[in-house]
């Protein structure tokens, strides 16, 4: 599903250059549940961004779904986005003066589905996540829990390759951040490729392996057992 | 433009962001509005001047005398100058390739006249068939006094719009007999004349007649002459004052006044008056061009400040849509669409309240430098046009580099 090669990308800031990932090689297989960990400037959040196409490698190549990601126009990189790609974010990132069915409706709206196909397709999903009453809810009326299941629901709702997680239960305290990743486990379980960058050991530990990475290069690649949030929470 | 699907985004955006379309909206709708009244106020200024010049032909030159304030080759000053038929018709035949209306006038100021049991006192004058145009007079019925009327000394008489309903309460007129000081006199045409009710208050009736019945002899108190038009409006005036002047010159040669006596004869050209008040119109038009400009460019800087702030407002907005998959065209049509959307509905809503107003207030609006304030439409649309295409370029700059933004950095912003 996703293949990378002696991925390299540096930041120039001023007259310095910050290498911050200093060859990467990596890849992950249809239905996997990885987590990327590692300390802040270990240069995950980057890979992330690589992978989800909202950044660009200075040298290597990335495949995704046998699809070569290289020198893409911001038109085709927002075309790949919306197609293969499913993004959870540690705040969020609701439209807020959109309502909860809307929000999810969103990425469909790009993909040029009518209204009513769309509104029918987000309540779907909003099912999905548990969260079909709140529908008509703006994201300033739902809990912190409740605003990254409609988050999820939206990176679901066109269907993606891969999931990206970022750091999803951030802002979450730890019941809540369970539930969060029981839902997560379970879409994963139905078969969609999971990648969740992370530091905390636990919620790394709900996925089925890890990978650490420390500056800018990856120091340890291992299969997990997953640990099920649902006993987790039942603790 | 007409993508249903995206219409309802932004009518979602809009319902969202009340305060904020309300601001952008009234902020284009004032300066419309106040464009609107601005233009119209220039207009009804500019209708109220010319309306005091319509009341005569604009390049009539008229004659008129006094008494003269010098005393000039042993006579007294205190003198009055009587013209007398042989003034106009010398002037007449010496100056006959120039001029092309020309009338002498005798006048008494209140004639007492009578229809049936109604009476009223108006001013008589006697002139000559010219005297129509002069006066930029035009026939509601009838005619107006002809050269067999002159060399017969018909006693007929053409009457004033004022005089008819006054006398005549609305019946026919042409073929009745009023009296005049005691004559009877034939009822040949009524007139109406763009000075309003003052000039329409008069009875006209061949010179010789007036003459005749007034005992005046061959005595006249005006003379009045329009020349030829060159089509050119300079040239006109230039014409025009080398003819008074001369006209002037060759009077008071006849009449023994001293050169430097400004009262005994006065010549005066109503080009010149025209000129000024063209020259005034000008001005006045071009003043208020000048605000009006000034107002539509205010309006655009505000259209563009808000543009910029909405942009600024929803740089996180645009960071999510785009993670998840909105096309970079497809943010600044977003944002475009929204802003014209508004600032067209608003600029025509600023219009109409303009409109409106002018319709409702401008009637009311009838004093003697301001007369039928009114804007020319096609200037008003064309204006709401410029301001929508204005905010719309000040809009895209702001809207391409939202667009340009690397999500990341749009999603960080907070």
């Amino acid at each position: 599903m996703i293949e990378i090669k002696s991925l390299h990308k540096s930041y120039k800031t001023g007259s310095t250059s910050l290498h911050v990932l200093k060859g990467i090689d990596f890849s992950v297989k249809q239905g996997e549940m990885v987590s990327i960990m590692g300390s802040s400037g270990s240069g995950k959040s980057t890979l992330l961004n690589i992978l989800g196409i909202l950044d660009e490698a200075d040298e290597g190549t990335y495949t995704l779904d046998g699809v070569l990601i290289k020198n893409l126009n911001e038109k085709i990189a927002a075309r790949y986005r919306n197609k293969f790609l499913g993004f959870i974010f540690q705040s969020f990132n609701l439209i807020n003066y959109k309502s909860a069915l809307d929000n999810v409706a969103m990425p469909l709206y790009y993909q040029g589905i009518k209204r009513a196909e769309r509104l029918e397709k987000a309540m779907h999903y909003l099912e999905k996540v548990g969260l079909a009453e709140w529908a008509t809810h703006l994201p300033n009326e739902l809990s912190g829990g409740q605003k990254q299941r409609v988050a999820i629901a939206r990176a679901l709702a066109s269907d993606p390759k891969v999931l990206l997680a970022d750091e999803p239960t951030g802002a979450l305290d730890s019941k809540t951040s369970y539930e969060v990743m029981e839902l997560i486990q379970n879409i994963n379980d139905e078969g969609k490729t999971i990648l969740l960058v992370t530091h905390e050991e636990d919620i790394a530990h709900m996925t089925k392996r890890i990978v650490h990475l420390k500056d800018g290069l990856i120091i340890n690649d291992s299969t997990v057992k997953q640990q099920r949030a649902k006993t987790a929470l039942h603790v | 433009m007409f993508d249903l699907e995206r219409w309802q985004e932004i009518f979602e955006a809009i319902r969202k962001n009340k305060l904020r379309t309300f601001l952008t909206g009234l902020s284009v709708a004032s300066g419309i509005f106040i464009l609107v009244i601005l233009l119209a106020t220039g207009k009804g200024i500019e209708n109220g001047v010319a309306k005091q010049f319509e009341r005569d032909a604009a390049s009539r030159i008229s004659v008129w005398t006094g008494v003269t304030s010098q005393g000039y080759k042993g006579l007294n000053p205190g003198r009055f100058i009587q013209l007398k038929n042989n003034d106009f018709d010398q002037t007449v035949l010496k100056y006959q390739d120039q001029l092309e209306y020309k009338s002498s006038i005798y006048r008494i100021w209140s004639g007492m006249t009578t229809y049936k049991n109604e009476n009223g006192s108006y001013r008589i004058e006697g002139a000559l068939p010219d005297y129509q145009f002069l006066e930029n007079e035009s026939m509601t019925a009838g005619r107006f006094i002809n050269n067999y009327d002159q060399q017969n000394i018909e006693k007929v008489a053409v009457i004033g719009h004022k005089v008819f309903t006054d006398l005549f309460k609305g019946n026919n007129a042409i073929g009745e007999y009023i009296d005049i000081s005691g004559i009877k006199f034939k009822v040949i045409g009524v007139f109406t004349d763009p000075g309003g009710e003052r000039e329409e208050a008069r009875i006209m009736m061949p010179l010789s007649t007036s003459q005749k019945v007034f005992n005046a002899g061959d005595n006249i108190r005006n003379i009045a002459f329009t020349l030829q038009s060159t089509g050119n409006f300079n040239r006109d005036v230039e014409a025009s004052n080398i003819f008074t002047t001369q006209l002037e010159n060759q009077l008071k040669t006849r009449h023994t006044i001293a050169p430097t006596d400004n009262r005994a004869i006065t010549v005066r050209s109503n080009l010149q008056e025209t000129k000024r008040f063209y020259d005034l119109n000008n001005m006045i038009s071009l003043f208020f061009w000048g605000v009006g400009i000034c107002t539509i460019i205010a309006g655009v800087v505000g259209v563009s400040n808000f543009m910029l702030i909405i942009v600024k407002e929803r740089t996180k907005e645009i960071g999510i849509r785009k993670a998840i998959g909105a096309e970079p065209w497809s943010i600044i049509w977003m944002i475009l669409h929204e802003s014209i959307f508004i600032t067209a509905i608003a600029g025509f809503l600023g219009l109409i309240f303009g409109l409106g107003l002018l319709e409702l207030a401008g009637p009311a609006i009838e004093t003697e430098f301001i007369s039928n304030p009114s804007v020319d439409f096609n200037i008003a649309i064309s204006t709401v046009f410029i301001l929508i295409v204005a905010g719309a370029i000040a809009g895209f700059f702001p809207a391409y580099r939202a667009a340009k933004i690397k999500p990341i950095e749009a999603l960080n912003d907070d």
